[in-house]
């Protein structure tokens, strides 16, 4: 989305405003590309699972990405933040190269103080939450500002409450994830990843694993993010949300990037014949 | 032959001789048990690393340990160490200022003890951690924690539910084990056994006795063992409204992945 005020109308939003107030507002940085993923080739074993991505997101774009089951989105998101190793191609996020450096003109893998660096400024939210269980909802969101930043405890807590206030979890602070539902889980694994400043957010379907009456919630703190101006590329296979939400949507089959347009014309009239079966399917 | 209660209560009661040996005992157990449990933890970690000169390391410590008796071990570090070592004794029968309860026997005994069972708490531990789902590594790694943060913070908590009920058996096997110190000159419960039967012809006796010390430690051990089970599964029998950690998140599986015999 490129302006707050964006294409989204007033649906039932039940969290509160300025999600992105509560880590300080929204990231920004002079380089306009947070994405630039070039070329990507991955193969596991014998399987092509990435064939020649490129992708490219400019800061403050919602992009989603479609596509059967096993067309690569989750391993293309993973290498995003080099959860994944790729062996061709190259991704870069805010104008740096993840996972690798240069070495004379060759990729080598880069170093794990550097690539966990790295990732401080990528949010991840994973479909089975992996909210910590010995922690609590709080606890959850503090440890990698503690830990990892060195941020003071008391300075943490308190953007921890907000966080959880913005989510509209103030109440749950205490509570472990085991005590909380699955879109409860989901919204404090939102706030946790949050809780880094990230500039970049990626979602792997995060509303895959929530019964339905909680999809809801999860998806509109997300749509929440995304009219602050959140950088995001998001996989899922919730339509209305790809419709109302993405300025770009993006299809992937076979681990190729097969589609790539605006929600209008790719919903209204995709060119391409797998996007069109797989539509009619999933419509 | 008849059994001498009187000779048992004299050899039981004897406290001069027997609370020294007891106290041998217990301290090399829980030193042993410690280096154990610190080896093992590098070992385990040194199996995961991709480099392959470590994780090779880490293999072949746990093969040759796991591989040959514990009894061979002690008797090897005890005689065949010194001897590589030329002219230094490691092991003198006291260090100077140093309590004559804690000699060169008794030192050699307790690190091939713990080397030992380094081997086998490796086994548990790594066990112990790939208990803990692939996603919780992730996720941390996901917010920028190192690796080691990811272990020390994350995966290693909670894979101390699988590790601690093997890692209670494992300490009742070590009391136990201690007995092999005997054979090296350590004045452990079946040292002094085997010296009063020495002078009294009456084995019997003294052997019940330390049996009867054996099983009072051991059931001594087990309740506590209990209890340090009872809290990290706290709330699987507790009824508040906020249950332990333990019981809500990992609920079944309290089997111990290995448990041992006299090796
Ligand atoms: N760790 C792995 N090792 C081997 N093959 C893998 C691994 N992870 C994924 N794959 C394979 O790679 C392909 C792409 O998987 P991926 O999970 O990225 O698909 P996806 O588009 O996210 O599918 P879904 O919609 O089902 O989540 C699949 O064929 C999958 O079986
Ligand atoms: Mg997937």
């Amino acid at each position: 989305m490129t302006t707050p005020s964006g294409h989204i109308h007033g649906t039932d939003v039940k969290v509160s405003k300025d999600l992105l107030a509560a880590i300080g507002g929204a990231p920004t940085s002079s380089t306009e590309l947070v994405v630039d993923a070039q070329h990507v080739n991955k193969w596991f074993g014998k399987l092509h699972v990435l064939q020649d991505v490129s992708l490219e997101v400019k800061r403050q774009e919602v992009v989603v990405i479609l596509g059967p089951s096993g067309s690569g989105k989750t391993t293309f998101i993973r290498c995003v933040n080099h959860l994944e190793k790729i062996q061709q191609g190259r991704i870069s996020v805010n104008g740096h190269l993840i996972g690798y450096r240069e070495v004379d003109g060759r990729l080598v893998e880069d170093k794990e103080a550097n690539i966990a660096r790295q990732r401080q400024e990528i949010g991840m939210v994973f479909q089975r939450f992996n909210l910590f269980p010995h922690k609590t909802a709080l606890e959850n969101i503090i440890e990698a500002p503690v830990q990892v930043k060195g941020m003071a405890r008391v300075e943490a807590l308190e953007m921890g409450k907000a966080l959880l206030q913005r989510v509209g979890l103030a109440a749950k602070a205490d509570a472990y994830p085991a005590q909380l539902s699955g879109g409860q889980q989901q919204r404090v694994a939102i706030a946790r990843a949050l809780a880094m400043k990230p500039a970049l957010m990626l979602f792997d379907e995060p509303t895959s694993a929530l019964d339905p009456e909680m999809i809801g919630e999860v998806l509109e703190v997300m749509k929440e993010l995304a009219r602050e101006g959140m950088t995001m590329i998001v996989v899922t296979h919730e339509m209305g949300f790809a419709r109302e939400v993405a300025d770009r949507v993006v299809m992937m089959d076979e681990g190729r990037v097969v589609e790539e347009g605006t929600p209008e014309a790719f919903f209204s009239n995709p060119s391409n014949e797998r996007t069109k079966s797989f539509l009619a399917k999933i419509l | 032959m008849q059994f001498d209660t009187t000779e048992l209560i004299s050899f039981m009661t004897n406290w001069s001789v027997i609370l020294p040996a007891l106290l041998t005992t217990v301290l090399m157990a829980i030193l042993a048990q410690v280096l154990g449990i610190a080896l093992g933890l590098v070992a385990a970690l040194a199996g995961r690393s991709r480099n392959p000169v470590v994780h090779g390391i880490a293999t072949v410590y746990v093969w040759i340990f796991r591989g040959t008796p514990v009894l061979v071990q002690i008797l090897l570090l005890y005689f065949g160490v010194p001897v590589l070592l030329g002219g230094i004794d490691p092991f003198p029968t006291t260090y100077g200022s140093l309590p004559t309860l804690i000699g060169g026997a008794f030192v050699a005994a307790t690190l091939a003890l713990g080397v030992n069972e380094g081997a086998y708490m490796s086994e548990i531990i790594r066990a112990g951690i790939l208990s803990v789902d692939a996603g919780q590594a992730e996720a941390a790694k996901s917010l920028g924690m190192t690796p080691r943060k990811t272990m020390s913070r994350i995966v290693l908590p909670q894979a101390m539910r699988v590790i601690v009920p093997p890692l209670g058996n494992e300490f009742n096997n070590m009391l136990k084990t201690t007995s092999l110190a005997s054979v090296i000159t350590v004045t452990e419960l079946v040292m002094v056994a085997e010296m009063r039967y020495a002078g009294t012809f009456k084995p019997f006796e003294p052997l019940v006795g330390i049996s009867i010390y054996y099983l009072a430690m051991t059931t001594v051990w087990g309740f506590v063992q209990a209890r340090i089970e009872r809290k990290l599964g706290a709330g699987l029998n507790r009824n508040d409204d906020e249950p332990g950690f333990w019981s809500r998140t990992l609920s079944v599986s309290r089997g111990a992945p290995h448990s041992g015999g006299m090796r």
